[in-house]
Order: C-alpha cells, then sequence, then structure tokens
C-alpha cells in the first residue's frame, strides 16, 4: 500500500464519530423505552453476528460438515462457555480441540 | 471543615480507584483471546506490505480489531483507497449500537471524559463494562470501571500489534491464532443467553450473517445486528 495515512486516519475518525455518536446524541434527551428495549439485544446480536460466518463459513462459502474443523472447535468452545460461564477456559477449549482436530485431519 | 472535604476527597478517590482496578481485572480473561489476535494483526499488516510503523500507528488510530484485519487484507489486495474507507466505516458502525447502549450511563460525565470512553469503545470493553453498568447498585463513579477495562484493552492491543509486528511471518498460520477472536465472542455470548427472546435474537443474527455475506462493504453484519435485535424485541413481546 503506498499511502495508508489517508485510510488510517480517515477511518480513525470515523470510527472515533461512530462511537462518540450517541453518546453525545443522548445526552440531552431521555432514551425512549422502546430504543432502550432494543439495546439489550446488541451485545448478543452483533457479537453473533461476527461469529456465524467464523464458525460457518471459514473458507468464505457455507460449510456445514465434519470437514469444517473450525465449526466443530467452534462447537466445543459454545458447550465449555455454556458448562463453565468462563472466558479463558472458553478461548483454551476451543484453542485446544481446533488443534487436536488439525492434527488429526492432516497434521498442521 | 477542611478535614471533612479531605476525607470525603479521599474516600472518593479510593472508591474510583477500586471500580478502576474492578474494569481492569473483569478485562483480563478477554486479553487471552485479544494478545493472539493482535500478534496476527501485526504479522499480516506487515505481510500486505505495510512498513512497521504504519502498522503501528493503525492499532493506535483505528483501535478496531476486525476493521484493521479487513483493511490489511484489502491493502494487500491493492484495494482502492475510498472502497477500504468505506468498508472499515461499515465494519465500526455497529459501534453506534454500542453508543447508544452506555450514554444512558454517561450522561452526568464531562465532554472529555465522554470522548475518551469513546476512544476506548471496543467490543471487548463494551461487552464487560454494558454488564457492570446493568448490575444494580448506584454507584456514580462506573465510568471508572469503564476506564480500567477499556486502558486495559488498548495497552493490550497495542503491545500485541508490537509484538506481531517484530515476530514477522515467524508465526505460522496453521496456528490459527486469528481464530481467538471468534472465540472471545463466544465466551461473551453465550453466557449472555439469558431467555428466550437473547437465544432467537442470537439465531436470528447468526443466520442474517450467514445469508447477507455477499453484501458490499461488510454491511451484511449490520443487517444481521438489526434483525437479531428486531427478532428478541419481538419474542419478547410475545
Amino acid at each position: 500500500m503506498n499511502s495508508p495515512w489517508l485510510v488510517m486516519i480517515t477511518v480513525g475518525i470515523l470510527t472515533f464519530a461512530t462511537r462518540l455518536s450517541f453518546i453525545v446524541l443522548l445526552e440531552r434527551w431521555q432514551t425512549p423505552p422502546m430504543l432502550r428495549r432494543a439495546l439489550r439485544f446488541v451485545p448478543v446480536a452483533v457479537l453473533t453476528a461476527i461469529i456465524a460466518p467464523e464458525l460457518a463459513m471459514p473458507a468464505g462459502h457455507l460449510d456445514i460438515s465434519f470437514g469444517n474443523l473450525r465449526l466443530l472447535a467452534g462447537i466445543v468452545a459454545i458447550l465449555v462457555a455454556w458448562k463453565t460461564r468462563n472466558i479463558v477456559w472458553t478461548i483454551v477449549a476451543g484453542m485446544a480441540a481446533l488443534f487436536v482436530l488439525q492434527l488429526w485431519f492432516g497434521g498442521l | 471543615m477542611e478535614n471533612t472535604n479531605n476525607a470525603g476527597f479521599s474516600a472518593r478517590y479510593s472508591a474510583a480507584m477500586r471500580e478502576f482496578f474492578a474494569g481492569v481485572k473483569d478485562e483480563l480473561p478477554i486479553l487471552v483471546g485479544v494478545i493472539p489476535f493482535g500478534m496476527i494483526y501485526g504479522i499480516l499488516a506487515l505481510g500486505a506490505g505495510l512498513s512497521t510503523t504504519d502498522a503501528q500507528v493503525m492499532s493506535a488510530v483505528v483501535f478496531a480489531g476486525s476493521a484493521q484485519f479487513m483493511l490489511v487484507q484489502l491493502a494487500g489486495l491493492g484495494t482502492p483507497a475510498l472502497v477500504m474507507i468505506l468498508t472499515g466505516f461499515v465494519i465500526n458502525l455497529r459501534h453506534a449500537l454500542y453508543s447508544a447502549s452506555v450514554a444512558p450511563h454517561t450522561r452526568h460525565l464531562s465532554a472529555p471524559w465522554k470522548a475518551m470512553l469513546a476512544y476506548l469503545l471496543t467490543d471487548e470493553a463494551y461487552a464487560v463494562t454494558i454488564t457492570h453498568y446493568n448490575k444494580d447498585s448506584d454507584s456514580r463513579l462506573k465510568h471508572w470501571y469503564f476506564l480500567g477495562a477499556g486502558l486495559a484493552l488498548w495497552s493490550s492491543w497495542q503491545l500485541s500489534s508490537a509484538v506481531g509486528i517484530f515476530l514477522g511471518a515467524q508465526v505460522p498460520p496453521s496456528w490459527s491464532l486469528d481464530f481467538t477472536l471468534a472465540l472471545t465472542f463466544i465466551a461473551l455470548v453465550v453466557p449472555a443467553l439469558e431467555d428466550r427472546a437473547s437465544v432467537l435474537s442470537a439465531v436470528a443474527a447468526g443466520i442474517t450473517a450467514l445469508l447477507a455475506i455477499s453484501l458490499p462493504y461488510k454491511l451484511g453484519l449490520l443487517v444481521a445486528a438489526l434483525a437479531g435485535i428486531i427478532i428478541g424485541l419481538w419474542s419478547e413481546q410475545r
């Protein structure tokens, strides 16, 4: 990339403005009750929207099969997260599962 | 009189410090997933042809993991600047939702505080902080918790980017360290699925994300998030 500065600074400013947007906009007004109820779903909806393609489309196309090791490792992580509710265990278990599966199917 | 003022100040100060370090402490488990991801970013950035300085500056200026990943990949493909800017902007639009979500809690803060917390409002700092804000407690000092969580994430992101830049291509891609991002988000989402509405919200967001993947500029992410929110609201009303 010749000059990444234009891109970096523009995206940096836009990102900061996005993050600041409602903190400033909702300063004066009370948050409408409907919006308040909608916001409860923000963490779950946004993060799941990021996770789903990472697990189900690791190569850019839908792959629901036992050949999709990231999907299998992700399911292990979901089960561990559900049972332990512990962030570190979830990450460690998911990475361990992926390593073992990769060794198993074709080696590193 | 002066004494009581001093006592009041120092009690308030130590309460603020307690909040700050509670935020740092609650952010620590998340760093297990963030640090490998930061290293991968550094490695990818150099691989895409960025200089070491540019790669490190991007971590401070953009400070958004998934957007940085996407930007260096696009840069490596020789994508036009305008497309890269649009893509980075759209990927980060989800932060507007975070902004609206923390806004009721930051209303009483000064402008510099708001600006600082907005800069630190990443996925990982938001997830921890909003849980703390929603806890029953009338502390007016929770912004110190936000600051602690945000700074813990910020410093580890800068350091892990630097380590990745320093290591360069010594970490083979087959280690799949980029997978730690998805795992971190799984660890944050699963415990939050506490009722039918949130489960349906997640299912709707996930399926929509898969269906909308081919939309330009990663718009699918935003469409999926909105679908999840709408389905969550709808199922709550029934």
